[in-house]
């Protein structure tokens, strides 16, 4: 188990180090760089001081020497500062990321609570008509663009009927308030993300129902409810949750058009000013923290998943 | 009775399939004849008319105008050209990427096969979208495309190629999953006693036997891209105006969403329908060409 998670930990970090240095030749690419900005700031700089201060800078070394330097830095904690919000990026970061989890979270809630349901409901009765509705359902929202479920969402709830509000953010404090702006951000991430875990929940009891133990606990007389959630559901659930950890990506991707849409100022709308507005420092951490995140939610899965069920080979890449 | 016989019959049944064919005939019919259509009514898609803002649906705008009064279901007609070819366009480089990586890694297998998993596992649990917001902020003269990029047709080769190289995951598990069956099969142990090259069987032998799962991965891709082109469109990170995509159509949408309310449902609806026609078509394919052992989504 040691040597799995060891192992596991290790590859992780393999992905993370290599993404680090793929992200750092993007933004690299992106338009202009620091010293493009210092010139539109001050267009009496002459060419020999611009060519001095890319020196002073190091931003004429081939890329791999600057990503270097950079990955010294940042093994100190040293991320440098965002130009949009003259602070250290790190700073920048906290609530943005808070906010961000506080809209993954509650949204994911949403998903589980209607998800979880309607895969036991269908799984437990296949090809019935209930199925069949569910099933519809499931390949609508697996189809539905992002901002487009958001746009309708709004139509409906905040210019139609004018239950809730289309602005993520409250003016007036307090949790109260602010819940009530976050209901149709946390709504519209819930439903994107509640067709795949109907259809990996639907997949698992299909499969948790054909178990031999099932078979004795039907015979032996145990009512239809206590089968389905007292035998099938537990052992269902094991591999629906190391798949959900592979939609924390998509979770990430959903979160930052839900983020534009409502103008929720979480990490999703950070990075895109940030792309958008050259500042390359909090684009390259934000994009970064994103990756990490992700693989961080793979990693706990498979330890969870490799915990939980004794099957699972704790080898070396065989076990892929 | 001949394979594909055999294989259209499986397609027939499945009636979801069927229906998501039909749609997407009638919807590139549409598209195509956006030039027609607009010479029989008269009208050009591009033409403002700061009069018809907002105007509501009449016999000269079946669909209305938007704000600056062009014709909406012109520019929808249009805008479907441009998203339907880039779609395509973006799905078969996906395939391509996939079949590549899909075919190296089941026929030589070994420690390639691990990397080239792995590859896949990584870029499928990655945040995609925030990536292709990078990729698309990609200045082209640092590339030395400097030149290029002055071309008109920069912009729609640069979303196709940013789109489809995050799109390639799934033609390589299934191209991989589809090799690894082949590579056991007997002629390709014959191909192999005849001192065939490994590329000459990978492309002679296994490719022609693996085109079932790939036509499935490259349908099935296409849906993944059309959102994801949709999704960058909207963002103003993709196709660029006055070019219409149904993507880029939306942009404006919210800002205009209480004088105009139509405008943000026409061009979504669009996407949305051509979405999951693609996916269910690819599910009755994946029926009829690849069937699987385990029992399927009922529909």
């Amino acid at each position: 188990m040691a040597r799995f998670l060891a192992w596991r930990l290790a590859q992780s970090l393999v992905v993370l180090a290599l993404m680090s240095a793929v992200i750092y030749g993007l933004i690299g690419l992106m338009p202009g760089d620091p010293i493009d900005l210092a010139l539109s700031a001050d267009p009496r700089l002459t060419p020999e001081d611009i060519a001095r201060l890319r020196a002073l800078y190091g931003l004429d070394e081939p890329w791999f020497q600057r990503y270097l330097a950079w990955l010294g830095q940042a093994m100190q904690g040293e991320f440098g500062y965002s130009r949009l919000f003259a602070a250290p990026v790190l700073s920048a970061l906290a609530e943005p990321l808070g906010r961000t989890l506080l809209l993954m979270g509650g949204s994911f809630l949403v998903a589980l609570l209607v998800g979880l349901p309607a895969g036991i409901i269908a799984g437990a009765r296949p090809q019935s008509r209930l199925d069949y509705i569910i099933n519809f359902i499931c390949f609508a929202g697996v189809a539905m663009p992002a901002f487009w479920l958001a746009l309708l969402l709004i139509l409906l709830f905040a210019v139609t009927l004018q239950w809730f509000p289309a602005s993520a953010v409250a003016l007036e404090p307090g949790l109260g308030p602010q819940l009530y702006h976050l209901a149709l951000p946390v709504l519209t991430l819930g439903l994107l993300q509640t067709g795949g875990i109907t259809r990996y929940m639907r997949a698992a009891m299909r499969e948790a129902l054909a178990a031999d133990h099932i078979r004795t606990a039907r015979a032996k007389g145990l009512g239809e409810f206590s089968v389905i959630w007292g035998h099938a559901f537990r052992n269902a659930l094991i591999p629906v949750v190391s798949i959900l950890a592979l939609d924390v990506g998509g979770l990430f991707s959903g979160a930052l058009i839900v983020e534009m849409m409502f103008g929720y100022p979480g990490m999703g709308k950070l990075l895109f000013d940030a792309v958008m507005g050259n500042d390359y420092n909090l684009a390259l951490v934000a994009l970064l923290f994103g990756t990490g995140v992700t693989l961080a939610a793979n990693l706990a899965a498979d330890s969870a998943y490799a915990a939980i069920d004794p099957r699972v080979t704790f080898g070396g890449l065989e076990d892929a | 009775m001949s394979p594909t016989a055999r294989a259209w019959q499986r397609f027939r049944r499945h009636r979801f399939g069927l229906a998501g064919l039909m749609v997407l005939v009638l919807m590139t019919a549409a598209c195509l004849s956006a030039g027609w259509l607009a010479a029989a009514m008269g009208q050009d898609a591009e033409a403002v008319d700061l009069f018809g803002q907002f105007g509501t649906p009449s016999a000269a705008h079946p669909l209305g105008q938007d704000e600056l009064g062009r014709d909406v279901m012109l520019r929808l007609l249009q805008g479907g050209q441009v998203s339907l070819s880039v779609a395509l366009a973006a799905a078969l480089g996906a395939a391509t990427i996939g079949t590549a990586i899909g075919l190296a890694a089941g026929y030589l297998g070994g420690w390639l096969d691990a990397l080239l998993m792995r590859l896949v596992d990584s870029v499928i649990a990655l945040p995609l979208l925030p990536l292709l917001i990078v990729l698309a902020a990609i200045d082209p003269a640092k590339l030395g495309l400097g030149q290029l990029a002055e071309d008109q047709g920069f912009g729609l080769a640069r979303i196709v190629i940013i789109v489809a190289l995050v799109g390639w995951t799934t033609p390589a598990r299934l191209v991989r999953g589809a090799t690894l069956a082949a590579r056991a099969q007997g002629y390709v142990l014959a191909a192999r006693a005849l001192g065939a090259a490994p590329i000459m069987i990978a492309l002679r032998h296994i490719l022609p036997n693996v085109s079932g799962p790939l036509i499935v991965a490259t349908t099935l891709a296409m849906g993944q891209v059309i959102l994801f082109e949709s999704a960058l469109s909207f963002l103003g990170l993709g196709i660029q105006p006055p070019t219409p995509s149904w993507g880029n159509m939306l942009t404006g949408a919210q800002e205009l969403i209480w004088q105009a309310p139509m405008l943000a449902v026409y061009p979504g609806l669009a996407i949305f329908l051509t979405v999951i026609a693609v996916n269910f078509l690819g599910d009755a394919l994946q029926d009829a060409l690849a069937p699987r052992a385990s029992e399927r989504v009922p529909l």
